[in-house]
């Protein structure tokens, strides 16, 4: 029997090594694993590469993860924001490396990965500095550069709903980055609201396939999420 | 020079509007563009977190967490709206897909470049967000903006100061004096001015040539 649904979090975090390439759903707190984050500091690995939209607000969740001296390097479109205390601390310290990435470039080069697709072209960032040393080619009269596949070894999602073969559904703006993180990554924990059985979910509805997931793990969010 | 206030600029924006466009609002003076689209005209909001359709702030007691735009504020979505995910999201931007975009702006040169991210080539931890994909995607590319800086310099200039968001992409630009077109070639042309200024006074605070139609 395929179960992919684990009874703990030090399961779910299991045989992250250091070093690695975490990708973390969510834009701003919508979507974001909250609860994964908790597990994956409480489960040892540094060295980190993480890539999210937001370098992390408070000093909880990924902003914790970074205080901790875990995360090597942070891939993100918008680092600064309301409350990006502990990424700005680091960042002036120069303790922590920062590749700052258009935000559909961002979400496109993960779909790539997923996808198999190593490159591609783009019009985003054409004639500005974050096209300064990328390859660039002429298609129908315009410029383009050249974007890379941006793989994880590790994702972190949040949805919904999940069932053991870890198909998953998304709440309203919730689905955000988590889908295309959840192809691109070679072990995919996604944490849900609620498990179902397997077939309750309308197969329609279905938003990412579980060929995408390796782990499930149910987590309560509050009241508020409910 | 007073013109417009914020509220004044987004509701001239706003009459510009035609039923049936997709339009994504940036972050600040934009997001209140949609304040004063009538919703009996029915233009389609989109928000690059992945919402087609996303309607206005909700009541206070009536919050969905879940629901939030691109300045992560809480938000409804209208009957007829859906959700995708980032990359969807974001091939509808550089797909173009979208009729329109309206960004805020530090700076609009002449020739249409925009710079909105960064106020220096040293600041090196800027914030993008999805701006260059706007920029290089949209159809149309409007700004709203205050026409000077705080401390009165002009934001319309011959050639940006600031790192570029995307070059020659500006279409039109809605400040608190007036609504400018950029015409290839040609520079700011004047498509009106706010009630009681006139075109010497708007030029004196402008960094470029303004013409008329």
């Amino acid at each position: 029997m395929i179960n992919k649904i684990v009874q703990s979090m030090a399961d779910a975090m299991a045989g992250i090594k250091d070093g690695s390439t975490v990708l973390i759903g969510g834009f701003g707190a919508v979507g974001q694993p909250d609860q994964l984050i908790e597990a994956l500091i409480e489960q040892g690995a540094k060295d980190l590469t993480c890539v999210a939209n937001n370098a992390g607000t408070g000093r909880v969740g990924l902003a914790r993860l970074m205080e901790l001296g875990r995360v090597r390097k942070i891939i993100c479109s918008f680092p600064r924001s309301a409350g990006s205390v502990v990424f700005e601390e680091l960042y002036r310290a120069g303790k922590i490396e920062l590749e700052i990435v258009p935000q559909g470039t961002m979400a496109e080069r993960m779909r790539a990965a997923g996808a198999g697709v190593p490159a591609f072209f783009t019009a985003t960032s054409v004639g500005t500095i974050l096209a300064h040393g990328k390859e660039e080619r002429e298609f129908n009269g315009r410029r383009y550069v050249m974007e890379h596949a941006l793989k994880g070894d590790v994702a972190l999602v949040e949805a919904w709903e999940g069932d053991r073969w870890g198909n998953l559904t998304y709440r309203s703006s919730g689905r955000n980055f988590n889908p295309v993180m959840a192809m691109a990554a070679d072990l995919t924990i996604a944490q849900v609201s609620h498990i179902r059985e397997l077939g309750e979910l309308v197969p329609e509805n279905v938003h990412t396939p579980g060929i995408f997931v390796n782990r499930v793990i149910h987590v309560d969010r509050g009241p508020a999420w409910a | 020079m007073q013109g417009f206030d914020r509220k004044g600029m987004a509701a001239r924006l706003a009459q510009d509007i035609p039923e049936g466009w997709i339009v994504n609002l940036g972050i600040g003076i934009p997001t209140m563009v949609g304040d004063y689209v009538p919703l009996d005209r029915e233009v389609i909001f989109h928000s690059e977190n992945g919402i087609l359709g996303m309607g206005p702030a909700p009541a206070a007691d009536k919050v969905d967490p879940w629901l939030v735009n691109a300045g992560k504020q809480p938000v409804t979505l209208r009957p007829g709206g859906s959700y995708c995910h980032h990359a969807d999201s974001f091939a509808m931007i550089r797909g173009g897909h979208i009729d329109l975009c309206v960004l805020g702006a530090f700076e609009v040169a002449a020739n249409g470049d925009i710079a909105n991210w960064a106020t220096s080539e040293n600041d090196t931890a800027p914030a993008v967000g999805g701006a260059m994909d706007l920029g290089a995607g949209a159809k149309r590319l409007w700004v709203i903006m205050e026409h000077t800086t705080k401390d009165g310099r002009p934001k319309l200039v011959e050639q940006c100061g600031y790192p570029l968001t995307t070059p020659a992409a500006v279409k039109r630009v809605y400040t608190n004096l007036g609504v400018f077109e950029v015409v290839p070639g040609k520079g700011f042309v004047v498509v009106d001015l706010a009630p009681g200024l006139t075109l010497e006074q708007v030029q004196s605070v402008t960094g470029a040539p303004l013409h008329t139609q």
